[in-house]
């Protein structure tokens, strides 16, 4: 089962039949696993990393510390859910140290996103202050590098 | 092998020494010019990792070259990293070497093999080699003055070196065999038992043992073991490992040699005159891949299984029977169905569909039939090459 997610987390369009070359199980146990960890959400969604500037898309970023005063018998995950059910709150983690909570946003501009969070973010109960940072340049992403890397690197075309 | 063609008599008479004189040229120097001329070349030719090496690693030799680390180092090697090989050795293996007089740090196994045979040959003295195998292997013999003896190995038996073919070939000149495990060219692996016949034989009749185990941590779904580990071959041994393979080193030039305190000696007194030390950023970063470089290695070893796994399934789908290699990341599939020499199908399959491959018959006469696949490629290249080669083969299948 781990093996075979491993590999599709290496590459969410392998098809059962990749992975079942790829890990010496048979097509069927594959797609049985697959449906598994589908249905107990251990696979939680298969998706993309894009580099939209690519496309000349603009798209702003921000992470948001906020600071929470924690509710009674509920802690932090009232408020947490407050904000997670946000679709422009695109993660959402309880962190440790000096604030609470870290909040990626994302919208189309600076006005947009700094507008979310005056309006929906700061003014919510028990959130006692906001930082915002806005996201200058994004260098790498879920593991992935995004620019530069290993280009110009050339190995022998041929070693014995 | 074709290690000692006929003697050539080429250029001023007399510049060039016998000895290398007779060594036969590259296998795949004229692939070499033909691959470098072409667009679109898939390449499963290399015979290096194409990882970068693990960030960590990289990271500690720029600090340690920022430190002002640049100088040479004692002729066996920076201590710190004798005690590091000498720990992993006995962490593995339960193996004993002592980091003062018996680990000597080479510049890669290539040299180390340079250094074992050159401190144990006298003239005339002869070697056992597996054919196929790493071409070093008879050229550092002959460079050394022995006289490499090719013991044929096939796919019927998994390209595994045979005790009964061993021994046949042996006379009173015989000092050493080689053998290199997992194998370059082949992926072979030996198991305990089947080196256990080895073992015996170099008891039998007194042979020195140079195992290069480069690719020892490069094997699927088996245990690799370590030739000096069996009974009574610890004394017999020169063991040549290092870190180009397992942590994608190559360029680092780092290796080591593990042996009785006599034979590092010896060694060491060639390594002192011919090269002095190892390069220090090397050494550097091998103690970084040693001391905390496991959970690297254990990640792209899963990676080159999964490769494996396509590259095997693909070439026999598509009519180049390949055994199943255990070890190092490559495969070498037959190519005798399609009629071809292993040169005609490396050569033809380059110009026709762009897909580099080396010709088995580098590696030695019976390699011929076969050609070498590294899957050390990522997952894409080995599918579109895979597909190319099925194309090129169903193309020329006689019938």
């Amino acid at each position: 089962m781990k093996e075979i997610l491993k590999t599709l987390e290496g590459n969410a369009r392998a098809t059962a039949e990749q992975i079942a070359t790829m890990t010496g199980k048979s097509v069927a146990q594959v797609k049985r696993a697959i449906k598994q960890a589908e249905k107990e959400r251990a696979i939680v969604k298969y998706k993309t990393i894009i580099n939209w500037e690519k496309l000349g898309e603009e798209q702003v970023q921000a992470l948001i510390e906020i600071k929470i005063a924690p509710q009674r018998d509920v802690g932090f995950d009232s408020i947490a859910e407050r904000i997670y059910r946000f679709p422009e709150a695109r993660s959402v983690y309880l962190v440790s140290g000096t604030y609470d909570l870290a909040v990626l946003v994302v919208g189309s501009s600076m006005h947009e996103v700094a507008g979310f969070v005056a309006q929906k973010l700061a003014p919510l109960e028990s959130v006692q202050g906001t930082v915002t940072h806005f996201l200058l340049k994004r260098y790498k992403e879920d593991g992935e590098i995004l620019e530069g890397e290993t280009a110009g690197v050339r190995r022998l075309p041929l070693t014995l | 092998m074709s290690i000692t063609g006929a003697v050539r008599a080429k250029g001023p008479r007399g510049a060039i020494s016998q000895r290398v004189g007779q060594l036969a040229p590259s296998g795949i120097r004229r692939f070499f010019g033909l691959v470098s001329s072409l667009e679109g070349v898939i390449s499963l030719g290399i015979g290096e990792p194409d990882f970068a090496t693990p960030w960590h690693v990289t990271e500690a030799a720029i600090y340690s070259l920022e430190k002002g680390q640049t100088m040479y180092t004692a002729t066996y090697g920076l201590p710190q990293l004798r005690h590091e090989v000498a720990r992993y050795l006995e962490d593995r293996y339960a193996l004993r070497y002592s980091p003062d007089d018996e680990l000597l740090i080479t510049v890669g196994v290539s040299q180390g093999l340079d250094l074992a045979t050159r401190a144990i040959l006298d003239p005339g003295d002869e070697v056992i080699v597996p054919d196929p195998g790493y071409v070093a292997y008879g050229s550092c013999v002959v460079l050394a003055g022995g006289v490499p003896l090719a013991v044929p190995t096939s796919q019927e038996t998994d390209f595994k070196l045979e005790a009964p073919q061993v021994e046949a070939r042996l006379s009173d000149r015989t000092k050493a065999i080689i053998i290199g495990y997992p194998a370059n060219p082949t992926g072979a692996v030996m198991a305990k038992g089947e080196l256990a016949g080895i073992a015996e034989i170099a008891r039998k009749h007194n042979l020195l043992v140079i195992s290069d185990e480069i690719y020892a941590r490069l094997v699927y779904g088996m245990e690799h073991t370590c030739f000096a580990t069996l009974p009574g071959m610890k004394e017999r041994t020169i063991l040549l490992g290092g870190f180009s393979k397992a942590y994608a080193m190559t360029g680092w030039r780092v290796g080591y040699a593990a042996a009785r305190a006599e034979i590092i000696e010896a060694m060491s007194k060639i390594h002192q005159y011919a090269m002095l030390c190892a390069p220090i950023m090397g050494q550097v970063a091998a103690i970084e891949a040693l001391s905390s470089g496991q959970a690297a290695v254990e990640e792209m070893v899963a990676e080159y299984d999964r490769r494996r796994r396509v590259i095997v399934k693909g070439l026999n789908d598509i009519g180049l029977s390949c055994f199943e290699p255990k070890g190092a990341f490559y495969a070498f599939p037959s190519v005798r169905g399609t009629g071809m020499s292993s040169e005609q199908f490396a050569e033809r399959l380059l110009l026709e569909e762009r897909v580099a491959v080396i010709p088995g018959s580098a590696f030695g006469a019976c390699g011929e039939g076969h050609v070498r696949c590294c899957y050390a490629a990522s997952l894409s290249d080995i599918e579109e090459a895979l597909e190319r080669m099925g194309r090129f083969v169903s193309r020329h299948s006689p019938g």
